[in-house]
């Protein structure tokens, strides 16, 4: 089976996602005057101490206000700098949304949100922190570009990628304190809006975003042993979407199976769905959230719970085939 | 130049505007009158005086933001837009028509907007952060460091109505100007009485929104905002203060020109033929 040459061969090394999009930001401040740290009260972690001492003007704290955190950014890009804000995903959003819609996505400003913790999976402070809906509430905001990497590797390019970029970037994390398996290998080539196709096949495609890509891969690995060959895709860019490769995937697998730690309501699942089913109908699964809120729990219980497991994935793959049989 | 005369300029610019505003209005049928007449003066007072800007060139990066939060009254800032040099005049004909650089509200589009309006209560929060970014030095303790080192790039004046004070927002902005000090902003809140469906007292009484500014650690001041006279003392003395960001509550009247509409609530008004009429008879300039 084809590979991406990205890919580390082993997947033995652990990182913290959050720490790696830290170290990409405090890079990127050395370089750039531009670039500013916004938080509303959140740990601004590895960040702290190397702003403090080399730049301190460029960290803000604005206190427990993530309306006035986002719409404040925006004030900041039209003086010039390049902000990028902190927070929990569910409060940018859900205390932001007009902020965003109208401050950032609509005057176009070059402000970068950053949504911490998102996702269910995370479990953490229980349901009123984790973010279901993010993805589908803001993919439907015109000029956003919406990034969702996998592991430390592509999030630290995606913070590089989300900085060159002049534009509203949204950057989708996981749990700020968790660590997650490393895919991909230093020399990944990250670009905005180009899935990433880390394994070739020709029986179904599966299109993963976020820490969920590591499980996808896992699940195409145990399936080439049963002689099913499932492409992966790392879709880390929400928006635009690369509709060129998924059409590929749709026309050359017949099959397609979608897996993110989001509501499947108009999150990946729904945006690949509306793509497929215009323009290339193939069967389609969706793995993910089945529109529930969170819970508070430990990540593999929670996994367990809300059938986001290789487990559940391979019956996803199985359903897929049989409708995709069931059409010939 | 002498105060007299210049008192006097803007006074006849505030005309001028006023009678532009209702000819802007006159291309849609209907225009958010109230609003637009009882800032008419201030307005005035910062185009042609207080703001540093270039409007032959709008993105100048050094130039005074003017951040209109209650969005909806634009038509007095589009005929402040053209009557400065950012817009030629004809444009003003294409208002809220298809296609224009002139939304119903004001809109980054337009030449010389520095945040798009209409959603209420952000305003404020856009004019803390350009305020911050003003004072920050990339390698330097400037922003957050007092006394500061080095003057602020520009100042931001943040327009203000009383009825968006109701918006929890703003109150998160003035916590926040206070706390970075940032006296390179003043907010002037068009203080008309007024809001969409009502007098402001009986919809959410605010009590005194000057007090309120105060308990928020804001440099507070109370003006006659149809006194061209006040409203020039009031943007001399924000530029004394140190420290501290300034508010200025401006009494104003909702519809200020117009006797049969004054202190009513005309805050979305049809623009018929009398009205007109009795408008440009009224404000000739």
């Amino acid at each position: 089976m084809v590979k991406t040459t990205y890919l580390r061969e082993k997947r033995d090394t652990n990182e913290n996602m959050y720490s790696a999009h830290n170290r990409a930001l405090i890079e990127l401040a050395r370089k750039n005057k531009k670039i500013v740290s916004c938080y509303a009260d959140f740990p601004p972690g590895e960040v702290a101490e190397v702003f403090q001492n080399e730049f301190p003007d460029r960290i803000i704290d604005v206190g427990i206000a993530e309306g006035h955190l986002i719409t404040s950014a925006a004030g900041l890009a039209d003086a010039g700098l390049i902000p990028f804000t902190h927070c929990h995903a569910l409060f940018a959003l859900g205390r932001g949304y007009n902020q965003i819609r109208q401050n950032v996505a609509y005057d176009n400003r070059n402000v970068k949100i950053v949504l911490c913790n998102s996702g269910v999976i995370w479990g953490g402070i229980g349901p009123s922190h984790l973010a279901i809906e993010d993805l589908a509430a803001l993919r439907a905001i015109p000029n956003l570009v919406i990034l969702s990497p996998s592991d430390a590797v592509s999030t630290e390019k995606a913070t590089f990628a989300a900085a060159d970029y002049v534009g509203p970037v949204i950057l989708r994390l996981p749990s700020v304190g968790a660590t997650y398996p490393t895919l991909y290998k230093n020399d990944l080539e990250f670009k905005i809006g180009k899935a990433i196709c880390l394994r070739d096949g020709k029986d179904i495609t599966l299109m993963a975003t976020g820490i969920l890509v590591k499980d996808a891969l896992e699940v195409s690995e145990a399936l080439e042993k049963k002689g099913i060959r499932a492409r992966v895709l790392d879709i880390h860019t929400i928006k635009p979407l690369d509709e060129k490769a998924i059409l590929a995937a749709a026309k050359e697998t017949g099959a397609i199976v979608t897996v993110e730690d989001a509501n499947i309501l108009g999150g990946l699942g729904g945006a690949i769905a509306e793509l497929t089913s215009e323009r290339y109908p193939v069967p389609i699964r969706r793995v993910g959230v089945k529109d529930q809120f969170g819970e508070s729990g430990t990540s593999e219980e929670i996994k367990e719970c809300y059938g986001l497991t290789p487990a559940m994935i391979k019956k996803a793959v199985h359903h897929a085939r049989k409708a995709k049989r069931g059409r010939r | 130049m002498d105060k007299e005369k210049l008192i006097q300029e803007l006074q006849a610019k505030a005309v001028r505007l006023r009678r532009e505003t209702l000819l802007i209005m006159k291309e849609m049928g209907s225009g958010w009158l109230g609003g637009s007449f009882s800032s008419a003066d201030f307005i005035a007072a910062l185009f042609f005086y207080r703001m540093k800007h270039d409007p032959r060139n709008a993105c100048w990066s050094e130039r005074d933001r003017l951040i209109i939060s209650k969005g909806h009254s634009c038509e007095v800032i589009y005929a402040a837009l053209a009557e400065s040099g950012y817009i030629p005049r004809e444009e003003l004909k294409t208002y809220s028509h298809l296609g224009s650089r002139l939304q119903t509200h004001v809109d980054c589009r337009t030449p010389g907007i520095d945040c798009s309006g209409g959603s209420l209560g952000l305003g404020l929060s856009f004019a803390v952060g350009s305020a911050m970014g003003a004072y920050i030095l990339p390698e330097k303790k400037n922003l957050s460091s007092s006394p500061r080192k080095q003057k602020a790039r520009f100042r931001v004046y943040c327009v203000l109505g009383d009825g968006e004070c109701n918006e929890g927002q703003v109150w998160e902005a003035a916590a926040n100007a206070f706390h970075y000090k940032l006296d390179n902003l003043t907010a002037i809140v068009d203080s008309n009485k007024f809001q969409s469906t009502g007098a402001v007292r009986m919809k959410m009484d605010m009590i005194s929104l000057a007090e309120k500014f105060k308990a928020f650690g804001w440099e507070t001041r109370e003006m006659d905002g149809n006194n061209m006279k006040e409203v020039v003392d009031t943007l001399d003395w924000v530029l004394t203060v140190e420290g501290k960001p300034q508010a200025v509550v401006a009494h104003t009247i909702k519809g200020k020109g117009f006797p049969s509409l004054e202190n009513t609530n005309c805050h979305f008004v049809k623009i018929t033929d009398d009205l007109l009429k009795k408008g440009l008879e009224a404000f000739v300039g």
